[in-house]
């Protein structure tokens, strides 16, 4: 058995495991247990990884096993890492920790909702590993439903209605996709050797431009309604606004990523020809998405529907890194992935821990929080200061080579676009300093607020975990490069082609 | 002997075939449903009847089916009467409008 | 010995007492945290000193140049090949220069604060946060690479922002520091394009390689200025972007409101950040980029020439009007950087042009120590007055004589009195302008006039005006942490002219001259104490004739005290137009339209399938009424195409 496998098998087995003990405090260890070996799993093949590579290792894909699954329609349990997936998978076993931590104080349901998150976390994992299509797809729908549930039952406000929308944009999305990649299959039989839905081996197969433009876009935008692409982007501030602390983190932090890599992966790579020819439609949304994202922020009081236009604006910057289809601008686009998925973790984290106490999410009815609680207001600050770019978090170096990358791309067209992008810094740093200046800052207006209390051990320990890995990329970028930087020449050298 | 011709037979059976609809629309005892459909069947019968003997007098085959439709029916008309039985026991009504538990 | 090692400390033992500090929690008492801060940067202070003897005295010049060193060199984030970011220190006469001016006011200031935010309860973060600052500080000015030089000009800015909102419960101070930072991340957002600009046209990022490849004819150079956008050449376009950056953070018009504003922060921090080293970071990125602007575009030199001179004049005419000290102070920190932007302005390349990009390093560095040591005098006022108001003053020079001596030796350096430095080093700065561009050089001395006129009204209004009350008690006694930064900075603000700055400092690292003509002198040296005898008639004594001007100039007057509605612009143009013209109409289109649209997709397939609904009837009778419609239109179908 590979070791990928084992990273499948273990959150799918602690889902099980935490089934059995009686007491909610048993279900607890056992889903925190069951994710620190996930994340020491995802390292220690970060680790194995770098000894194969530096070893001189060329080959595209590490850990390679291939296991027949259904053979009538060549479905193959065919997995595999490189440094992209690699790097995501880090990104979930973060993010999946910090959630087990941060839902350490929930009360009702407990082994249903660590049960749900081990299977969201299965789903993360599955996907980024995968290299058949078929079950990229299929762990793709896993990571879906468990959100439903997540929202529908543990959520606050419209929670129904907005797991609904949420639900079915998703289904609408991953729908697309599938018919997508069920037409490269059945396209890989004309103009391949056989019928395949084998990520490699699409990879050596050129298929028509005709048939590449349909798929393209097909499963661009299936993956781009995941990534909260302008103008499919609604479920992601009604949904956060619903949803549970934990399965904001996961579904801005995981979730929109699992689009972005799709985009990357799948469309892209997959689809070179059609990428060409017409990324500028997706450069066009992008940019939208970032400037009009932006703006819509501005507006925002509830600090959950906040950070959830100011992700849609930030995963704009994804969307544009890999529609501008420069080697930089792809490397930006994947670290901007792993950035926002830590930094936006971390927001939606404090905002859960500042709700929990205060009960309302609205920022001009909250102010002085950093002074009646010093580390969560801290913590806030750290996040948005990652949001807005500031260097030496992981926003900065990430932002920044989404803006070199993209303007190696010579013509007006691009320049307008990267300049777009580029403006949006200073708006997010209005809404993000406004956001800071009235809920953290000030004076406590509620004297309710007076008897609350700062983050518990739990809390304390999910933050940090989440701002370590925020000033690691940020401050040594160049370990995440390193990691990365071949696996995109791999994509780059078929665009050029 | 002059016998009757085919027409009349089928205004007959038509006749009666639309009597038994109109019953069946009409009535919302299922009692009487039932029996406007026996109705219905009863003309498909002499249809079969009629053709076979004036088209094509050497085969048997409108016979045969006539007699399977006769025993169907009794077949039928026993499980209908059943039901309905057991329908009025739940319901106290044999209204076809008020049986509408199932109904969404 | 060895002192690229130093200069890594200097660079990283106030990132290491950052990180104590802050990271320490509630264990570390305040006083280990204070003292953590000052002896850092007092070491850094004894290092900086010793860097600047080794580079200015041991190594010296080679062939009568100071060349630039590159005493480190990492490659940080690579973009593609001879893309990247590389953190590296540089060491060349101008940051050297920096690094004392910044290690030197850094340390007074931090122990100044000892005395001045005794009891404040987050002494702690205050500490953490100038250390945070001057790390960032000193990263920038020794950048080896335009981008590593953003990355630090970001973090000076968000410590700046820390800095000014530390008193957080004031709704003010919170405001102020958001503007701070919006506006000079808006200008930033200029830097960056221009960066970008520069950066990809010349295929480095590298600060030596770019100036070589953009000052010489070549690929670079011919790409930058082949192209070109609405009428200008890309790389005048990227050098204007650049410069806004600089505009930003030096407060040049029209993007000084965040300046007069940030105020609201301690006032040690003002004395360092927004007097002494931050603000002109903008004049030390255009110095630092000065061949590429002096040989390649001397068009937006000229520019620069004239944006700070009329930045100078227009700040000054303002804090003739203001009443808060500390405001008084920020437009006249506002208007001294105009002087030394135009001094790069009006400077060329070349033997015998270059006057002016000497003169302005000059002002910088003695400008640093007399407005620093005008805002800790300031600072040690108001915590004494407790008020920022001039009319709440007055009379002070019996109680407190330190800070009266020390403030009053300030003014005569900024009014430019010989022999105090400030005479020096403006006298080379308005020489460069008569040589350079004489309109400039008559605002220039105009504004030098008005500079005397109302430091002193600042000065009488202070310490005269009022008459001494005989019983104050002595507010200095016991506050030596607050006197002895006073007492070092106004010997660096009396002596700092002294320093022969030519031989050091130069745009081409050769030692030039900057003389003094007594004959030129004597005009700028009038107007000055011709300034500091109207602001005597005016203030000395209380009196009407403040009154009278003040009615006499009326709207402009009026005009001036409200700092030419620069303001009322800025708030109309955010609030009125990005908040309700865009923000608000984007938020609504969001929700209706977009979401509109899906929620309409919703609400339309369940408004079909209620449609349809009563078709399901579960009537047996309709069903079969269906089914007999259904056979009859066969039939009729059949019939129709068989007949």
């Amino acid at each position: 058995m590979s070791i990928l496998t084992l990273l499948i098998i273990c959150p799918l087995l602690t889902s099980v495991l935490l089934l059995l003990p009686k007491s909610d405090k048993g279900t607890k260890s056992i889903a925190l247990i069951g994710s620190i070996i996930q994340i020491a799993l995802t390292g220690y093949i970060t680790f194995l990884y770098q000894a194969i590579r530096s070893a001189g290792d060329k080959s595209q894909m590490l850990f390679e096993s291939n296991i027949v699954w259904f053979s009538t329609l060549h479905i193959n349990f065919h997995t595999g890492v490189d440094g992209i997936s690699l790097v995501m998978m880090l990104l979930t076993g973060f993010v999946v920790l910090a959630g087990v931590l941060v839902s350490w104080n929930i009360k009702n349901q407990v082994k249903e909702f660590f049960f749900f998150i081990m299977l969201l976390s299965t789903g993360a994992f599955g996907f980024f590993m995968s290299l058949d299509l078929f079950m990229l797809f299929f762990f793709l729908e896993i990571a879906v439903v468990p959100k439903y549930m997540l929202i529908g039952i543990w959520g606050s406000g419209k929670k129904e209605n907005n797991a609904m929308k949420l639900a079915l944009m998703l289904m609408a999305g991953s729908a697309m996709v599938f018919l997508g990649i069920v037409g490269i299959y059945f396209a890989s039989g004309y103009f391949g050797p056989h019928n395949t839905w084998d990520i490699l081996e699409l990879s050596k197969i050129h298929l028509p431009a005709e048939i590449q433009r349909v798929i393209y876009v097909l499963t661009f935008v299936g993956f781009g309604v995941f990534t909260a692409m302008f103008p499919f982007h609604t479920w992601a501030p009604d949904g956060h606004s619903s949803a549970p602390t934990a399965a904001s983190m996961f579904l801005a932090g995981i979730s929109m990523k699992l689009g972005g890599y799709g985009c990357l992966r799948v469309a892209t790579y997959l689809m070179p020809t059609a990428a060409k020819e017409l990324s500028w439609i997706f450069i066009i949304l992008a940019s939208i998405a970032i400037v009009y994202g932006a703006f819509a922020t501005l507006m925002q009081k509830d600090l959950k529907y906040m950070n959830a236009y100011s992700s849609v604006s930030h995963c704009g910057f994804v969307v544009l890194g890999i529609a501008m289809l420069t080697k930089t601008a792809f490397a930006g686009a994947v670290m901007q992935m792993v950035s926002h998925g830590l930094m936006t973790a971390l927001f939606f984290a404090a905002i859960g821990m500042i709700y929990d106490r205060t009960h309302t999410r609205m920022s001009d009815q909250l102010g002085g929080m950093l002074k009646q609680l010093p580390f969560i207001g801290t913590a806030f600050i750290i996040a948005g200061l990652c949001s807005l770019g500031l260097p030496g978090f992981s926003g900065f170096v990430s932002e920044m080579t989404i803006f070199t990358g993209s303007w190696e791309k010579a013509g007006l067209f691009y320049r307008v676009a990267t300049i777009l992008a580029c403006a949006s810094i200073v708006i997010t740093a209005v809404y993000i300093l406004r956001a800071v200046g009235k809920a953290i800052w000030g004076t406590v207006t509620n004297k309710t607020y007076l008897m609350l209390t700062d983050a518990t051990w739990s809390e304390r320990a999910a933050t940090i975990l989440l701002v370590v890995g925020i000033v690691i990329i940020g401050v040594a970028p160049f370990l995440f490069i390193r990691l990365i930087e071949p696996d995109v020449q791999y994509i780059i050298n078929r665009i050029i082609l | 002997m002059e016998q009757v011709p085919l027409a009349h037979m089928l205004i007959l059976s038509t006749i009666l075939f639309f009597i038994g609809i109109y019953g069946f629309f009409t009535r919302r005892n299922m009692i009487t449903m039932l029996m406007s459909t026996e109705l219905i069947l009863n003309s498909v019968n002499i249809n079969f009847v009629a053709f076979n003997r004036y088209l094509y007098p050497h085969q048997l085959e409108g016979i045969f089916f006539t007699l399977f439709i006769i025993a169907v029916a009794a077949s039928e008309v026993s499980l209908a009467v059943a039901i309905i039985i057991n329908i009025y026991r739940k319901f106290k009504t044999i209204d076809i409008e008020e049986t509408d538990t199932m109904k969404y | 010995m060895n002192s690229d090692i130093y200069i890594l400390l200097i660079l990283l033992l106030p990132l290491l007492s950052f990180l104590f500090i802050g990271l320490s929690g509630r264990k570390l008492s305040t006083g280990m945290a204070v003292s953590v801060g000052c002896l850092t940067l007092i070491t850094t202070l004894i290092f900086s000193i010793a860097v600047a003897f080794d580079y200015f005295f041991v190594k010296g010049s080679v062939g009568g140049v100071y060349a630039p060193q590159i005493v480190a060199r990492f490659e940080w984030l690579r973009f593609s090949p001879g893309m990247s970011i590389d953190l590296g220190l540089i060491v060349d006469p101008i940051s050297v220069m920096m690094l004392l001016v910044i290690t030197c006011i850094s340390t007074m200031v931090n122990i100044f604060s000892i005395g001045y935010m005794k009891g404040e309860e987050r002494l702690k973060s205050y500490y953490a946060y100038l250390s945070l600052f001057t790390f960032s500080m000193l990263g920038l000015v020794l950048s080896i690479n335009i981008f590593q030089m953003y990355i630090f000009w970001e973090l000076v800015g968000i410590s700046s922002f820390l800095l000014i909102g530390f008193f957080f419960n004031k709704p003010s101070a919170i405001a102020a520091a958001k503007k701070a930072f919006i506006v000079t991340r808006f200008a930033d957002f200029g830097f960056l394009i221009g960066i970008l600009i520069l950066g990809t046209g010349a295929k480095t990022f590298d600060f030596l390689t770019l100036i070589d490849r953009l000052t010489h004819p070549g690929v670079a150079l011919d790409s930058l200025t082949g192209s070109g956008f609405l009428g200008m050449s890309c790389l005048t376009w990227a050098l204007i972007l650049v410069f806004m950056g600089g505009a930003g953070k030096s407060a040049m018009f029209p993007l000084h409101i965040w300046l007069p504003d940030a105020m609201e922060g301690p006032t040690p921090v003002s004395a360092l950040i927004h007097a002494a080293t931050m603000v002109v970071a903008g004049v030390f990125l255009v110095a630092r980029l000065f061949p590429i602007y002096s040989i390649s575009a001397p068009e937006v030199l000229q520019g620069i020439a004239y944006i700070g001179s009329f930045t100078a004049l227009f700040s000054a005419l303002i804090a003739c009007a203001q009443t808060d000290i500390k405001k008084v102070l920020a437009y006249s920190t506002i208007s001294q950087i105009g002087f030394m932007m135009f001094a790069l302005g009006v400077a060329g390349w070349g033997e015998g042009h270059d006057e002016g990009f000497t003169a302005s390093m000059f002002h910088l560095f003695t400008h640093a120590f007399f407005k620093a040591l005008l805002f800790l005098c300031a600072g040690s006022v108001i915590h004494a007055v407790h008020s920022n108001e001039m009319k709440d003053m007055g009379g002070l020079r019996k109680s407190m004589p330190i800070t009266h001596i020390t403030f009053l030796l300030a003014c005569l350096a900024i009014a430019g009195i010989p022999p105090f430095s400030g005479f020096f080093s403006k006298e080379a700065i308005l020489s460069a302008a008569a040589h350079g561009n004489p309109p400039v050089f008559y605002v220039g001395l105009f504004t030098s006039a008005l500079t005397s006129f109302y430091m002193f009204r600042l000065y009488f209004s202070i310490f005269w005006s009022k008459p001494v009350d005989a019983h104050a008690h002595n507010h200095e006694k016991g506050q030596w942490a607050m006197n002895i930064p006073l007492i070092l900075l106004a010997i660096g603000a009396v002596l700092a002219g002294l320093i022969p700055f030519g031989k050091y400092v130069s745009a081409t690292g050769k030692a030039i001259e900057l003389p003094i003509h007594v004959m030129f002198s004597v005009l700028p040296v009038c107007l000055g104490l011709g300034g500091i005898l109207v602001a005597a008639f005016m203030y000395k004594k209380q009196n009407e004739i403040p009154q009278k001007v003040t009615k006499l100039l009326g709207n402009f007057y009026e005009a001036a005290y409200k700092k030419f509605f620069i303001d009322e612009i800025y708030l109309f143009l955010t609030h009125k137009v990005i908040f309700n013209l865009i923000g608000r109409p984007a938020a609504w289109f969001d929700r209706n339209v977009v979401d509109g649209m899906i929620q309409r997709t919703g609400s339309t397939s369940v408004n079909t399938s209620n449609a349809i609904k009563n078709l399901q009837s579960g009537k047996l009778q309709g069903y079969t009424m269906y089914f007999l419609g259904g056979v009859i239109v066969l039939v009729v179908l059949i019939l129709i195409k068989f007949l």
